[in-house]
């Protein structure tokens, strides 16, 4: 990599205080994006994998406390004053939420909301706008998008409304997008198509993007890295292709397994992960997922292992205990 | 818009048919008889008896309420036994009054209440909330006339800025008839603003919660237009209903505050005519008062179609 890249998280955590005590919901992450690469990220649900987009994106809640650095075009995002991150979201980071239900104002038009981030950020007359409008939700596959302008997102279906979602994150032509779990929340015949137009326009537009899914599935053959995360660490980071062909995190691998497969026989029981994570309000000592995993032994629960680069091929993992790629050839 | 409106207008019948029969039926239950009341203690049995029969008065309840039903729909309410005078006329010679110092008072407690509403959400939980929340409160429990004294006392004797009782009509002198108003509407608004403040400060807090205030952050819109556009409509509809409940109980006039200032207002009229005795003014103000409570909340219905497009489509 010779430029710098586009986004770099360096050591970010980020802790929540709870009733029951601080929560650790992201754990020391260094991740980095460059421009126009997509990078996934993929974890069970409390990973920590909303709270770290959220962390980018610098939209916490008031009361988490946030250290390490997002570096983001040159710039620490942790430092940055209000009125710059203003500027900075919408024309160079957007974010594409989990679910459309929710995170389109009820009360105001399609329009009205797809816009004002036109003309806040582009410096648009109302009638440029709107025909700029027009143009994006045809972009994004909305059939009679003049009238879809005047209707308000109660009366579009949930794939129309992420499909409107992506329209307005992606006016004001982003240098990175973040999509949230953007199909958990839709229709299996929806989700397909909506990832299908994320990475037509991540590619038309030379966008860098982070999908964030808890399914291996979905980023397979969408990003170009993948990062695994489990209670609140990176786990393991790999090229997309070197990590599904050698696959070193015992996590990793069992996350894959519990993918229902289509070529198994009928009534075959998933290969569910047993147990659960760990309470983030208490922090293990040794390895997060030592307790669920087939592979840990005492040096597990005694240290933590570090995020290496070992002797994974271009990739790193945290494991004491790697599996050897031959024995992940089906997991 | 307009199946919605015609639904709502519909529903509007069985309530106020249900109110002229509640407002019948509590003034013919008063204890104390009309023929007496008008004639004195003097009467005797026969001219009580004439007077009965020709007021029908010995008619049974059900048929003196449908003659009076009757002439109510034809706009005739009775006319005071004191006075001689139409009780439409009296309820629309002070209705005026009352509405002005209505509006007014709204105005001024939803200029009060809005906007640190707003403050209070946003500073949800710090100094500034918990010192504007509990003067609130503490506002609240301050008894309306105690307000009234205080504000005279400040406003009319101290600073003699404002006149301190008294009314003239708007057509004599609009400036000096807005000036008479203020102290009262100050001393109404003074009621009014802590609970608007209240409701609305705890929907918009939890409205600023939801993804689509995230995601309006995310796309680097301007504060103002997060709190005002994004967050304040979806978070108005209490704040329209307690509006709206105000409202509908100032258009029966403000008893004490008419009575402090002076007003000559429907809340005079009624105390007026609760001293006299005077059943009829009294039954016909309570039907108007009661109409108006209800067809100010038919509006409010109307409005929140307006600020949440799910409501206006039917699918709440």
């Amino acid at each position: 990599m010779t430029n710098p890249p586009l986004l770099s998280v360096e050591g970010v955590s980020v802790e929540l205080p709870t009733p029951r005590g601080q929560l650790l919901a992201v754990d020391k992450v260094d991740l980095e994006v460059a421009a126009g690469r997509t990078l996934g990220v993929v974890g069970e649900s409390g990973c920590g994998k909303t709270m770290l987009s959220r962390a980018i994106l610098q939209l916490l809640p008031k009361k988490a406390a946030l250290s390490g650095r997002i570096m983001f075009d040159g710039q620490d995002m942790v430092q940055l004053s209000p009125e710059a991150l203003r500027r900075l979201r919408g024309p160079s980071l957007a974010v594409v939420f989990q679910n459309p239900m929710t995170s389109l104002n009820p009360v105001l038009t399609i329009g009205t909301q797809l816009i004002e981030t036109l003309q806040a950020h582009m410096g648009m007359a109302a009638p440029a706008a709107a025909k700029r409008g027009i143009e994006l939700l045809a972009a994004v596959g909305i059939p009679a998008p003049e009238q879809r302008l005047r209707q308000y997102p109660h009366q579009l279906s949930g794939g129309m409304r992420q499909r409107v979602a992506i329209a307005i994150a992606l006016s004001c032509e982003p240098k990175l997008l973040i999509a949230d779990e953007p199909t958990t929340a839709l229709d299996v015949t929806v989700q397909a198509q909506i990832l299908d137009l994320l990475a037509r326009e991540q590619q038309r537009r030379h966008m860098a993007m982070i999908l964030i899914t808890h399914d291996l599935g979905v980023v397979a053959g969408r990003t170009d890295e993948v990062a695994v995360m489990y209670a609140g660490r990176v786990v393991e980071r790999a090229p997309t292709t070197t990590l599904f062909s050698h696959m070193r995190m015992p996590y990793t691998a069992a996350l894959l397994a519990a993918i229902p497969k289509l070529d198994s026989p009928p009534h075959t029981a998933l290969p569910a992960i047993a147990g659960r994570p760990p309470d983030p309000t208490r922090p293990l000592r040794g390895c997060s997922f030592a307790p669920r995993c087939s592979r840990a032994d005492d040096r597990c629960q005694a240290a933590k292992p570090p995020l290496d680069t070992a002797d994974h091929i271009g990739g790193q993992y945290a494991c004491w205990h790697p599996l050897q790629p031959a024995a992940v050839a089906r997991a | 818009m307009a199946r919605f409106v015609g639904r709502r207008l519909l529903y509007l019948l069985p309530v106020l048919l249900a109110v002229s029969l509640l407002t019948f039926l509590i003034a013919s239950l008063l204890p104390g008889d009309l023929a007496y009341a008008i004639l004195g203690d003097q009467a005797t049995p026969e001219k009580l008896a004439a007077l009965r029969a020709k007021m029908g008065l010995d008619l049974p309840i059900w048929q003196r309420y449908l003659h009076w039903l009757w002439d109510v729909l034809q706009g005739d309410l009775g006319r005071s036994f004191r006075t001689g005078e139409l009780v439409l006329d009296a309820v629309l010679d002070r209705l005026p009054v009352s509405i002005e110092l209505m509006i007014m008072a709204e105005i001024m407690g939803l200029l009060i209440g809005i906007p640190l509403a707003i403050l209070c959400a946003v500073k949800n939980g710090s100094a500034i909330d918990r010192f504007f929340t509990g003067f609130a409160f503490a506002n609240l429990s301050l008894p309306s006339f105690m307000v009234a004294i205080l504000l005279i006392f400040l406003f009319a004797v101290q600073f003699n800025w404002l006149p301190a009782t008294g009314w003239v009509p708007f057509s004599e002198d609009p400036v000096g008839n807005l000036r008479s108003f203020v102290l009262p509407a100050l001393t109404l608004a003074f009621a009014e603003w802590p609970s608007l403040m209240r409701v609305l400060r705890s929907d918009m807090i939890a409205t600023l919660q939801e993804d689509y205030i995230a995601m309006a952050k995310a796309k680097g819109l301007r504060p103002a237009r997060i709190l005002l556009v994004h967050a304040l409509k979806p978070s108005s509809l209490t704040l329209v209903t307690i509006t709206g409940i105000n409202i509908g109980r100032l258009i029966g006039g403000a008893l004490i505050v008419e009575t402090i200032f002076a007003l000559p207002g429907i809340g005079r009229l009624l105390v007026g005519a609760i001293y006299a005795r005077d059943f009829i003014i009294l039954q016909g103000v309570v039907l108007f008062v009661a109409a108006g409570f209800v067809i100010v909340n038919f509006i409010v219905d109307m409005l929140y179609g307006v600020l949440d497009p799910r409501i206006r489509h039917g699918r709440a």
